[in-house]
């Protein structure tokens, strides 16, 4: 009785599929956010999900869901309902996490199904205000001359900050002695205090302090200057090839959620990065929306596979694993 | 005067209606959720930053201001009243503050800790005024050597929060430390001790710990022995302070504003730090520290002035360059950058009546909860006549509640469940819960700074001695070590801390 009784509901539910999609979304949709509130990945992600929310007609929550270095959060995500009412939002860590931990709880490239990316935040090459190279090549000299003295901050094991900084040390071949925070906050403490050499993050936390001239610029990651900081070269024109890195944000979806759904949210997506008021903030934060031709799936797929093809060397050859 | 000039514009700022409106809002959201056992400021501001969303950038900032130094007045009360710190910082005041409930004398306790917060509230904020900017230039000074010579000073210094055995004391510092190691290495991304847990990757999370050892212990404590609380009851005499307590009281909050607004500058946990610091300088220089741990009202005021002074002036690195000092500060940043203020060295020049708002807010602010909260001692000392069977359940709910909302993770609430009973494995060997609190805070912040300061000297010790600052900490650790440990003096220390 129970088994014909859940046979039926499951031919229902094939049937009324696409019924299901086109009253979609009926209720409120869940937006995890894998880090803390009030961090730059949930701001981004409260902007998105405003505009979305407005586009949809339902409201969009945003769920922290913090820890691990974002795992925990896409975990729960590849493990929801694919129902299109528990979405992910999540950076480069996705793709630095396949090989940064060796037991995941998912399978990092077909756990998901893919809405679109949101943005790539530019970063930052900075140093200490009195740090004596004047620009990027005498940083260079600097850094291969006096290797056992200069010190580079990150803000933990797979953290962006640490990502460059690998980068960069295998770019000028020269290992430098690394000094791990826990979080950009303490890093950026100890890099305006002057007791650590150099650091390279997102804008969101570099553009005011070197405006501020608490801290010092040599390059911009971005293959053209910044807007928001003009007399800064980019990392090309210091004389560093190929070093393009960007925290690209993107939205993900259980596998298995109807196309239709995903259809609908990569639709809201598009509009959303649109919105004025996300192009405003997000250029606050020095970076802009993705494209309306990054903001699809086929294009998210292609950048975290990517971007795992990548990464994955640079992190095996450092030989460092988050687990 | 420019001070002068600016103080006019941030109160003119503060004293709008609507801000004013919200300043009250968030301090009293923040002592509600204070009085709640396991909702911290953290998990409230998280959840109310959609809100403030629409409001004015300095709207916004004083109401989530509001409810962090609000939750500093409020968090003291269930630490006095059933011996629950919901923060790290009323851990200490539960330790003399309890008694004193348990002696019947809650109101002037409770009375002791909002009037000791308002006196550093207020200093704090005159301080901020004053001295922000030169106050942020000292505490950059402070590098990885002087934080573990100063986190070295703190654990020496903190076997005095014991008032039983000193070697249990030092046991649960160790464990506590222990307990901290639990967690990705912050250098090489190894798991300790996580047991293939990845929700133990960042560590156990200090909430849990903080419910478990001190109040689910102390209600399955008290399920089994019912005798406390009729005392509590019965003994209830006057609510407010005594002209002696008053007396006893004047000078802990004097010292402990002071050691609070200089900890509290200090970013990264420094705001930790200064409620057990204070405690610990007035047990030393009591002419009668065997009262310590039995209700001396002194115990109640150090804390509670340095705790509150240190949550002011932590807002000072936040303020002045845009960097957070604890996780609260991080908050606000995120709410600045929402608003599309960009936090650095540069808000206090372009929104000056940003910057002086949220600072003028602040007395004006303390103003309020100290008028909130005196009225409000009455009905919270009649919460200790509410049954047992309805407080335990609302207690224990509350403080999942607390605990899953930080990060939204059932493993959490397992974690409670086991530091409970821990803790109460702990209370049948007599042994503190407060000294493991304090390991488990200090310990990866110490282990931390140690490895840090000896990667930047290339592996050389001895920048530990060659730093002034970090020599003049280490010095002074050294003479506590002295003090305690001297054989003449260890006699009388042993008759000091052994309970009869």
């Amino acid at each position: 009785m129970f088994k014909s009784l859940a046979a039926a509901v499951a031919a229902f539910g094939v049937l009324t599929g696409s019924a299901v999609a086109e009253t979609y979304p009926s209720r409120v949709i869940t937006m995890i956010v894998p880090f803390s509130a009030g961090g730059p990945t949930d701001t981004v992600s409260r902007l998105v999900a405003e505009a979305m929310s407005k586009d949809l007609g339902q409201q969009i929550v945003i769920e922290n869901v913090g820890g691990a270095g974002g795992t925990l959060g896409a975990g729960r995500v590849a493990k929801a309902d694919p129902d299109g009412y528990t979405l992910l939002l999540h950076h480069i860590g996705m793709s630095t996490s396949a090989t940064l931990y060796r037991k995941l709880p998912y399978d990092t490239l077909n756990a998901f199904d893919y809405v679109g990316l949101v943005t790539d935040v530019p970063m930052t090459i900075v140093a200490r205000a009195n740090f004596e190279p004047a620009d990027m090549k005498a940083l260079v000299e600097y850094a291969k001359a006096n290797k056992d003295k200069v010190t580079y901050a990150n803000a933990g094991i797979g953290a962006a900050s640490h990502l460059c900084g690998m980068l960069f040390m295998s770019k000028i071949e020269t290992p430098l002695t690394t000094v791990p925070y826990k979080g950009t906050g303490p890093a950026m403490t100890d890099l305006v205090g002057g007791q650590v050499d150099l650091m390279c993050d997102q804008t969101t936390n570099t553009t005011n302090q070197i405006k501020g001239g608490k801290i010092k610029a040599y390059a911009t990651t971005t293959k053209e200057r910044l807007a928001a900081l003009p007399n800064v070269p980019t990392a090309a024109e210091g004389g560093l090839t190929d070093f393009e890195v960007g925290i690209w944000h993107g939205v993900y979806a259980p596998k298995g959620t109807s196309p239709e759904i995903i259809a609908k949210l990569s639709a809201s997506l598009q509009k959303a990065l649109k919105d004025p008021n996300v192009v405003k903030r997000f250029a606050d934060l020095g970076t802009v929306p993705s494209s309306e031709a990054d903001a699809t799936p086929e294009a998210l797929k292609a950048k975290l596979t990517s971007e795992i093809a990548r990464w994955a060397p640079v992190i095996k050859a450092a030989g460092v694993y988050a687990d | 005067m420019e001070i002068l000039q600016n103080l006019g514009l941030g109160l003119a700022t503060a004293a709008e209606p609507v801000n004013l409106l919200f300043c009250f809002i968030g301090v009293l959201l923040g002592t509600l959720i204070g009085v709640l056992p396991g909702i911290g400021p953290t998990a409230t501001i998280a959840m109310l930053l959609p809100i403030t969303f629409g409001f004015e950038p300095a709207t916004s900032l004083i109401m989530l201001s509001g409810i962090y130094y609000g939750a500093q007045y409020g968090g003291s009360t269930t630490a006095i009243l059933i011996n629950l710190p919901g923060e790290s910082s009323s851990a200490v005041t539960a330790i003399d503050g309890y008694q004193m409930a348990k002696q019947g004398r809650a109101g002037p306790a409770l009375a002791t800790a909002a009037l000791g917060s308002f006196f550093a509230g207020s200093v704090a904020t005159v301080l901020i005024a004053l001295f922000a900017p030169p106050l942020t230039e000292v505490a950059l000074k402070f590098g990885p050597a002087e934080y573990f010579s100063l986190l070295m000073l703190g654990l020496v210094a903190s076997v005095a929060l014991a008032h039983g055995s000193v070697i249990k004391a030092l046991g649960m510092i160790v464990i506590g430390l222990l307990l901290g190691l639990i967690g990705s290495d912050v250098n090489t991304g190894a798991q300790r001790f996580t047991m293939g847990f990845l929700e133990l990757a960042d560590g156990v999370n200090f909430v849990a710990v903080a419910v478990g050892v001190f109040g689910i212990a102390e209600i399955l404590r008290n399920l089994e022995d019912e005798s406390d609380r009729e005392v509590m009851v019965k003994k209830v005499t006057g609510l407010f302070p005594s002209k002696e307590d008053f007396k006893a009281a004047w000078a802990p909050v004097v010292r402990g504003t002071a050691l609070g607004s200089i900890l509290g500058i200090l970013p990264g946990g420094g705001a930790v730090l200064s409620s057990f610091a204070a405690y610990t300088v007035e047990k030393r220089i009591s002419k009668t520290p065997e009262r310590f741990g039995k209700g001396a009202i002194e115990g109640v005021a150090a804390p509670e002035a340095a705790n509150n002074a240190g949550a002011q002036t932590s807002f000072i690195p936040m303020l002045t360059l845009g960097i957070p000092a604890n996780p609260v500060m991080a908050l606000m940043i995120g709410a600045m950058i929402i608003q599309g203020i960009q936090p650095g060295p540069n808000v206090a020049v372009e929104k000056p009546e940003l910057f002086w708002g949220v600072i003028a807010s602040m007395w004006i602010g303390n103003l309020m909860l100290v008028l909130l909260n005196l009225p409000l001692i009455g009905l919270w000392v009649r919460l200790l006549t509410v049954p047992y069977t309805v407080l335990f359940p609302a207690i224990l709910a509350f403080c999942c509640i607390g605990v899953y909302s930080v990060n939204s993770n059932a493993f959490d609430l397992y974690a409670v469940a086991a530091f409970g009973l821990l803790g109460y494995v702990l209370v049948k060997l007599e042994c503190e819960p407060a000294p493991l609190l304090l390991g488990f805070v200090l310990g990866p912040m110490l282990e931390e700074n140690l490895r840090r300061a000896m990667t930047i000297s290339r592996g050389d010790p001895t920048v530990f001695f060659t730093r002034p600052l970090s020599a003049g900490l280490l010095i002074v650790a050294v003479l506590v070590l002295v003090v305690v440990f001297l054989p003449s003096v260890r006699k009388k220390r042993d008759e000091v801390f052994q309970e009869e």
